[in-house]
């Protein structure tokens, strides 16, 4: 098996976030993974579209199913990320207040990446842009 | 417990029917998604006072099994028609969120 899907996340919409997570998630099920495989991709992919959301004014995802790895990866053009060791750590946050009105800005989007992935390798570039390609195993 | 037989024994209010047949095995409050969606287990019922449809993704996406809305917290449109779809009940209580975890505590087996 392999199957690859391509989406685009749209810049300060918060309202279609998780749209593509989603998505996946319906995906990764139609084609029979475990639950738990599931639930991490689509928490992982969710915390990485909210990131390119609130921080790179939005990106790309390209989702690459195999049937012993599901491999997505995150592409923005954004301002890219100064100080990895601080944004992994849990509670460290830039967001605005408008979007930890929301819900959001708690300080635990690559953390979670991290917490529910098997891989996860972050190439950031200040003024270029980030990608992130995260990697859960079944 | 399912959604049904937990709202009739909190005397919640529906906002979004959903599938009342999902079952509740424990529950999480909070307010922060990334936390929520971090700590909160499949299968809870989630009480918090978060009723924009970021909330209702963050449900989808972690399998959590309703929504309840505390202080009568307000529930945004695009989140009602985003749960509608989804299939996610949601509900809502004038308690606040302390008191709601505990009847909800006497409710499920410890």
């Amino acid at each position: 098996m392999n199957i690859q899907l391509h989406y685009t996340v749209s810049a300060d919409d918060f309202t279609r976030a998780g749209e593509a997570s989603g998505a996946v998630k319906a995906k990764l099920k139609q084609l029979g993974f475990r639950p738990d495989v599931i639930r991490k991709v689509a928490i992982a992919m969710y915390e990485g579209e909210i990131n390119m959301v609130i921080h790179a004014g939005g990106g790309v995802a390209d989702v690459d199913i195999e049937a012993d790895r599901v491999v997505v990866v995150l592409t923005d053009q954004g301002p890219g990320i100064p100080d990895i060791e601080k944004a992994m750590q849990e509670g460290y946050s830039t967001a605005s207040e408008t979007v930890r009105n929301l819900g959001f800005g708690a300080g635990m989007g690559l953390p979670n990446i991290k917490k529910y992935t098997d891989d996860l390798i972050i190439d950031t570039e200040i003024g270029k842009g980030t990608r992130i390609t995260m990697t859960v195993l079944v | 417990m399912t959604v049904n037989e937990l709202k009739t024994a909190l005397s919640l209010e529906t906002l979004v029917e959903g599938d009342g047949t999902r079952d509740v095995t424990t529950g999480y409050c909070g307010d922060l998604l990334s936390w929520v969606m971090s700590r909160a287990d499949a299968g809870c019922a989630w009480i918090t006072v978060m009723g924009n449809i970021n909330a209702v993704a963050v449900c989808a996406l972690a399998e959590i099994s309703c929504l309840i809305l505390a202080d009568n917290a307000v529930l945004d449109e695009a989140a009602r028609a985003r749960a509608e779809s989804e299939e996610l009940p949601i509900l809502r209580s004038d308690r606040n969120i302390y008191e709601l975890a505990v009847a909800l505590s006497r409710l499920l087996p410890s």
